[in-house]
């Protein structure tokens, strides 16, 4: 669906409003290229992005794509630079493709507001969320809030092997792999893993084949030697396993699931230092004026969305138009600056939201 | 008003199309020389045939330039973004079968299975430097098949042709691709992943839901389903 004139000129106006506030909170305006080099974002996301970013050939500078969002190139303009913490806000049209969802505009206007270095998380974390809170207070909007990091730490806490914690968290944002990985890791997977290597020990005897492409015999060797040692390893436990269902169904106001993750923490301590970062964090969205005791918290809030934020994420929706994407979305990504600042990696969080959003839930603030 | 009907314009795919309506009282001819692209139809009235390639007939269907196509089912669900929103099936037409496969060099003993691709794809990656490639052509129902599946750290390169190729020439490390023998894929030293097929296509007639229709042509269609035996 195309927006008109009109609707755009609104949301033109609506997207300077807000990155005027966040210019106000002391962020510096960013700007961007409509077109993108290819590379690093496809290197980045993979073949998804392909889907969902339009994709063009420019003659010199090669595979070009229509920006998809703004987070890439404020990261890498912002690792360039000379690492001193600052903030930055952005305000234009992103391009998605919507093979999925044909009655969602390809083009729309996104406003951001990003918040680097520091060395407080928590407080930074709670007021990035409180400024969003605080734009979209006109609005009839509901919160979410959640924090990938619970789940990773649960990941590296598990007491198994290097390879089955990094296959994990290697699908932490792919729930269904994660599943199936969890069930093969169990104990309802040893069979399946005695299988597998049983099918491959059969390919084995087989007549070789001739060796073609790029993967090497070694590649296939070390395979090999991950699969006997998986088949010979114990399953990760059945208390542990249950542990993680636990906290992946959390879903509660921001006190309750504190106290349930305190009570999973006895048992998994791996958690507490990341269940004390969330106390934290609680205790600082408190102290900028957020009613905590009726802010949600889900576990696996951010799981199924872009694979980049590691730590707190949160959006805020529409109850009313459950059709509509969420208006604004944001978190904390540490670890993307470390992939786009080839390896020196600083504090990031940030979030953005979309004036058409708001025009289609009736224009103009309550 | 007529009704457009699209049919590939060479090779077996149409003389089995032909076929396939002549045994139905519906006789497709191509007119003129052998080479051009002109046809009728016999046995009812008010039907153009329009002759066009297999490639094509996806865009013309959802394009409304056409009112009915054969064509095969694998390209109209990689070509049209939502295609059962813009295409019917009316018929499937019992000839083109062929299975989208992803294959992989039969060297590599370890990978049977979309678990193993994905571990092998990580392993890769981290040894290379850059994502394992698979050549094909059908980028779409690929990559929604591998997301479906979870499988990640992989990369779609672009082949239009003499895909089984690929591997041996180090353009990719896999392939996903047409068979209905295996016989290119043995020969080429591949071997198939044992997971379901990304896609079972066959030849299929297919109706357009956003050509114009008039009272004329919808007495036309009603006569045609009605030969055809559909419905």
């Amino acid at each position: 669906m195309r927006a008109t004139s009109l609707e755009k000129l609104g949301d033109r106006k609506l997207a300077e409003q807000f990155c005027a506030a966040f210019a106000a909170e002391g962020a510096e305006r960013f700007e961007a290229s409509i077109l993108q080099p290819a590379d690093v974002l496809l290197d980045l996301y993979g073949e998804d992005i392909r889907a969902r970013a339009f994709i063009t050939h420019d003659p010199v500078e090669g595979e070009m794509m229509l920006r998809p969002d703004f987070t890439v190139p404020v990261v890498l303009t912002h690792m360039q630079g000379d690492g001193a913490p600052a903030s930055y806000t952005y305000s234009g049209e992103v391009f998605r493709k919507q093979d999925d969802h044909p009655d969602r505009p390809s083009e729309f206007f996104q406003v951001g507001f990003e918040r680097f270095g520091g060395d407080d998380p928590a407080k930074a974390d709670a007021e990035v969320f409180a400024l969003f809170s605080k734009q979209l207070a006109p609005y009839d909007l509901r919160a979410a809030t959640g924090d990938i990091g619970i789940l990773v730490a649960a990941v590296r806490g598990l007491r198994t092997t290097q390879r089955r914690r990094a296959a994990l968290l290697r699908h932490i944002w792919r729930p269904r792999r994660f599943r199936a990985l969890m069930n093969r890791f169990s104990q309802a997977g040893t069979a399946l893993r005695q299988q597998n290597l049983e099918r491959v020990r059969g390919n084995l005897a087989l007549p070789a084949a001739p060796f073609i492409g790029f993967r090497t015999q070694s590649e296939i060797d070390a395979r090999i030697a991950a699969l006997e040692e998986d088949a010979a390893e114990p399953a990760i436990s059945t208390g542990e396993i249950e542990l993680l269902d636990d906290i992946l169904s959390l879903r509660e106001t921001v006190p309750n699931v504190l106290s349930a993750l305190r009570d999973i923490a006895v048992d998994m301590p791996s958690i507490a230092e990341a269940v004390t970062r969330l106390n934290a964090r609680a205790d600082a969205l408190d102290h900028a004026g957020i009613d905590i005791d009726t802010l949600d918290f889900e576990t696996a809030f951010g799981r199924t969305s872009m694979e980049y934020y590691d730590g707190f994420v949160f959006g805020f929706f529409a109850d009313t138009r459950p059709d509509l994407p969420p208006v604004a979305t944001g978190g904390r990504y540490d670890a993307l600056t470390t992939v786009l600042g080839q390896g020196r990696g600083v504090p990031a969080v940030g979030g953005v939201l979309r004036p058409a959003l708001l025009r289609q839930l009736g224009g103009s603030a309550l | 008003m007529t009704i457009k009907l699209g049919v590939p314009s060479k090779g077996r795919l149409m003389e089995k199309t032909f076929e396939w309506f002549a045994a139905k009282g519906v006789t497709l001819r191509q007119t003129g020389a052998e080479r051009e692209y002109a046809g009728t139809v016999d046995g009812i009235e008010g039907i153009d045939l329009v002759l066009l390639s297999a490639s094509e007939i996806p865009r013309e269907l959802a394009a409304g330039r056409i009112h009915l196509g054969v064509t095969g089912s694998d390209l109209v669900r990689d070509k049209l973004a939502q295609w059962d929103n813009q295409v019917a099936e009316l018929a499937q037409m019992g000839f083109g079968h062929a299975d989208l496969i992803i294959a992989v060099p039969k060297a590599w003993t370890d990978v049977d299975t979309l678990d193993d691709l994905d571990a092998a794809a990580a392993a890769f990656r981290a040894r290379h430097g850059f994502r394992l490639r698979i050549a094909t052509k059908y980028h779409h129902l690929v990559r929604e098949f591998l997301k479906a599946n979870g499988v990640a750290d992989y990369q779609l390169v672009d082949s239009q042709g003499a895909t089984e190729g690929t591997v041996k020439n180090l353009t990719a490390e896999a392939v996903a691709d047409i068979t209905s023998t295996g016989d290119t894929l043995r020969a080429n030293h591949l071997k198939v992943l044992t997971a379901e097929p990304i896609h079972r296509s066959q030849a299929t007639l297919f109706k357009s839901r956003t050509a114009p229709w008039t009272d004329e042509t919808r007495a036309t269609f009603v006569t045609l389903k009605s030969m055809l035996e559909i419905e």
